[in-house]
């Protein structure tokens, strides 16, 4: 059992002393991406290696034995972020990266550590420049970042506890122990910490007013919802990262005097509630977690709740009916929770991102953090990048970096030299900004000015052959699913916009449409209870805005300039190439083709459903899809 | 073909099973949540009498159950079939080209007039919105191994693996 800050102290020093004394330590990529690429063969197979050749040794036998100096460890690690290039591995103490490593590779990675060398062909190639980069901290895309949140994902294995008190873990806690909780509050309200959720709300003040409830019980709940489809950063900190999100949650509950927290997560992330699970375990064995945490009289309890599936139990007051049992539809606010929440007592929410800067605020001070970011947005964010880039993966920024820099510096760029057309940002609630807004900087004031919002963090990048308008009815499709019902504008106006957009992209849209999705659009915003009503019109209005001139291609030229839209498209008949054997009209399931043998064939747009048999028949590839 | 454990499905609930979840479980409104997705997990669907009796148990309307299980995504009152396979369509998978995926799955496994599941209760095809794997996009799971940067192709393939093993059983 732990009780001191010494104590923790004191593991660290041993952890990391017997670290050093390993020859090499293999990080395996054990994240979702490099899972599903096959990480995991790609584990056994360098342990199998290392103890064919006498070489494997755990961090166990390291810390047992001080005289060892010898031997190679291999562990999971969390997620790197370079999802893309996985499976990645990892050879520490030089940090050198090997990527897309396959299980045949193991031998030749065993290899270069005996001998020192390095396995060239596995290392990162830039696309561009073919400039070899053996270190991963040298690598384009992770030179431009800050890691604050993501800190220790990919540094450690996020299932041992002591790997993560190497890393200074379960020491903001203790901290905070140290003080009293106002002072805790006060820590958080001067580094200026604003909610990663989305809202950017700061933190510290709404700690403030949880902790001057009178109440017999409160509650913290971690909100890892993650419900913005393209979104995956809070899953990858609590897969790579638990603990950091427990000790976020044990601070914030001491700072309002909470015992109890739980942490929704998604129902996709089977792998999250597994870490987390076992990361409560653990820090309850060493007494970090539970009753008298370190030996204090602070209890703190956790427990994990997963999610059923729908977007809006995202939205605060909708997790809460969730947790209590009920469908999740949001309710009227005040009272806020942090008034009466869960249960009808004081409840703080935060987002896993919120929470896991908590403790490095914590542990690393407040100068620290606001020495990163922009004063009125301190501190990094963790983005999504995905979409159209040369790399797309997780990425974390000081706030206040530009668009251009995260697209074109960390993410390489557009893919095969294609032209840059839109970055969509902050997913079903964001907006699309366009090539002369790329200068704009990525914190909370300067994206709500243009209509845009960080949200939970999704950048996707577009490029010339992307439907803006066919992104806009995507959003409006999924907010349209995922509308929880209770508001009529939310249920009824979206489902016309979705109708609108829908006859926007089949082609049979007209001019009127355009002025009625902004009407609607305004009504919905106005008419909606919670925030995914309020904010649902934005994709739409904000590409309406920008990328206007699409619209009207789609409405008045009939078609679509990215080639996307499956209604606009068109089949014809090279009358060149065609040589009249009617195979075309024979397959054509409903008759839209004719011709007279030996002669050229056409096709009649007006009934063809542009299914495309007839391409795949033609055997003189006669037939072409024009748009 | 005959897929076993879904005519066991049919046959009877399993009432022990039922009965330790909610012990396990309580019976306070919150669990009722956790209750149903276990059912759901063990039945790959939300049997009506099931349903019935958890609320009993839990002193709830049936109403109040039925509300629910039809509000959340991963509820099904439909049985599920053997293998159930996630298309994601989330903002990334949507950009990269997840609905040409999607679509030669349905044909593959002849999936027609809006069905979700196949006659042989083999196949449940569905769409969700991002599974948290956006850098491997278009991505598609199958009882929840992913698979990422797939095509029309691969899936095909992967697809006719599963149908030659669930002829075998
Ligand atoms: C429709 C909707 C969905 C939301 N989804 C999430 C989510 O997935 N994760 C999250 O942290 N916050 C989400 N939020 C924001 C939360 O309501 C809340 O503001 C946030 O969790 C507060 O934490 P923070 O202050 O630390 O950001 C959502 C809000 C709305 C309206
Ligand atoms: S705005 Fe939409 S999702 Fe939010 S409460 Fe109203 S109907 Fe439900
Ligand atoms: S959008 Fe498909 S995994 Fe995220």
């Amino acid at each position: 059992m732990i009780t001191t800050q010494g104590q923790i102290q004191d593991i660290q020093k041993r952890y990391n002393e017997a670290l050093e004394r390993a020859k090499a330590r293999i990080l395996v990529c054990a994240g979702t991406g490099c899972v599903a690429s096959g990480s995991p063969v790609v584990y056994e197979g360098l342990m199998a290696e290392l103890k064919k050749r006498g070489l494997h040794t755990t961090i166990d036998c390291l810390l047992e034995d001080e005289h060892a100096t010898s031997g190679v460890t291999v562990v999971n690690s969390g997620c790197h972020g370079f999802c893309e290039k996985g499976p990645l591995v990892r050879i520490e103490p030089e940090g050198i990266l090997y990527t897309k490593v396959q299980v045949g590779d193991v031998g030749e990675i065993v290899d270069a550590i005996v001998e020192g060398t390095l396995v060239e062909r596995l290392l990162y190639h830039d696309p561009r420049t073919n400039e070899v980069f053996p270190h991963e901290h040298e690598i384009p895309f992770y030179r431009y970042q800050t890691r604050v949140a993501l800190h220790n994902c990919g540094e450690i294995d996020p299932e041992d506890i002591r790997a993560y008190m190497a890393h200074d873990g379960y020491q903001g806690v203790a901290k905070a122990l140290s003080m009293t909780p106002q002072q805790v509050i006060e820590q958080i309200l001067n580094a200026n910490l604003r909610g990663r959720g989305g809202g950017g709300f700061p933190a510290g003040r709404k700690w403030t007013i949880a902790a001057s409830q009178q109440a017999d019980q409160k509650y913290i709940i971690c909100n890892g919802d993650e419900g913005d489809p393209g979104a995956f950063m809070d899953r990858s900190i609590m897969e790579g990262d638990p603990h950091s999100v427990l000790e976020g949650m044990m601070i914030a509950g001491y700072a309002i005097g909470a015992s109890k927290g739980y942490i929704y997560v998604r129902a996709e992330y089977p792998l999250a509630v597994r870490r987390l699970e076992k990361a409560i375990v653990d820090a309850q064995e060493a007494g970090l977690l539970g009753s008298n945490v370190l030996g204090s009289d602070f209890s703190f309890h956790i427990q994990v709740k997963e999610g059923a599936g729908a977007f809006v139990c995202g939205e605060e007051s909708a997790l809460i009916a969730s947790i209590e049992g009920q469908r999740g539809m949001p309710r009227p606010k005040p009272p806020f929770p942090a008034v009466a929440g869960l249960w009808g007592k004081p409840t703080i929410i935060n987002n896993v991102e919120t929470l896991a800067n908590v403790s490095r605020i914590m542990i690393r001070g407040v100068e620290w953090f606001k020495s990163i970011g922009t004063p009125n947005s301190p501190g990094t964010k963790t983005f999504a990048l995905t979409g159209e880039v040369e790399n797309t993966g997780l990425i974390e920024v000081p706030m206040g970096c530009t668009i251009e820099e995260v697209v074109f510096k960390i993410g390489g760029g557009i893919r095969g030299g294609r032209k840059f057309k839109a970055v969509q940002i902050g997913g079903p609630s964001g907006g699309c900004l366009t090539e002369d807004q790329l200068d704009i900087t990525l914190d909370f004031d300067s994206l709500q000015k243009v209509g845009a919002m960080i949200g939970s963090g999704g950048l996707v990048v577009m490029d010339e052959k992307t439907c803006v308008v066919e992104v806009a009815r995507f959003f409006m499709n999924f907010i349209q699913n995922e509308s929880c019902g209770k508001c009529t504008f939310c249920r009824e106006g979206t489902l016309q916009m979705l109708k609108i957009l829908q006859r926007i992209v089949d082609g049979n849209g007209t001019l009127e449409d355009l002025d009625l999705l902004v009407e609607v659009g305004e009504m919905v915003q106005i008419g909606s209870l919670c925030g995914l009503g309020k904010t649902a019109p934005n994709p739409v209005l904000s590409t309406l805005e920008n990328f206007r001139d699409e619209y009207l291609a789609h409405i008045v030229e009939k078609r679509c300039p990215a080639g996307v839209c499956q209604g606009l498209k068109r089949f014809v008949i090279s009358a060149d190439k065609c040589k009249g054997c009617s195979r075309c009209a024979k397959v054509c399931p409903v008759g839209a083709i004719s011709g007279e043998v030996r002669s050229p064939f056409v096709i009649d747009v007006e009934k063809c459903i542009k299914c495309g048999a007839c391409v795949e028949a033609c055997k003189f590839m006669a037939i072409e899809e024009v748009s | 073909m005959v897929i076993t454990d879904q005519v066991v499905e049919k046959k009877e609930l399993d009432l022990d099973f039922l009965t330790a979840t909610i012990e396990e479980k309580g019976t306070k409104s919150a669990a009722l949540i956790p209750i149903l997705q276990a059912i759901q997990e063990k039945y790959r669907y939300l049997p009506e009498q099931a349903m019935v009796l958890v609320a009993q148990a839990l002193g709830l309307s049936a109403a109040t159950v039925y509300g629910v299980a039809t509000f959340y995504a991963q509820f099904s009152l439909e049985p599920k079939g053997k293998y159930v396979i996630k298309v994601c369509d989330g903002t990334a998978c949507h950009v990269r080209g997840s609905l040409p995926v999607y679509d030669a799955i349905c044909k593959k496994v002849k999936l027609v007039n809006g069905k979700f599941t196949t006659a042989d209760g083999l196949f449940t095809v569905e769409t969700v919105s991002c599974l948290g794997a956006c850098g491997l996009a278009p991505v598609v799971t199958i009882n929840d191994k992913v698979y990422g940067q797939m095509t029309a192709e691969a899936i095909t393939m992967i697809i006719d693996t599963l149908e030659e093993g669930g002829a075998q059983q």
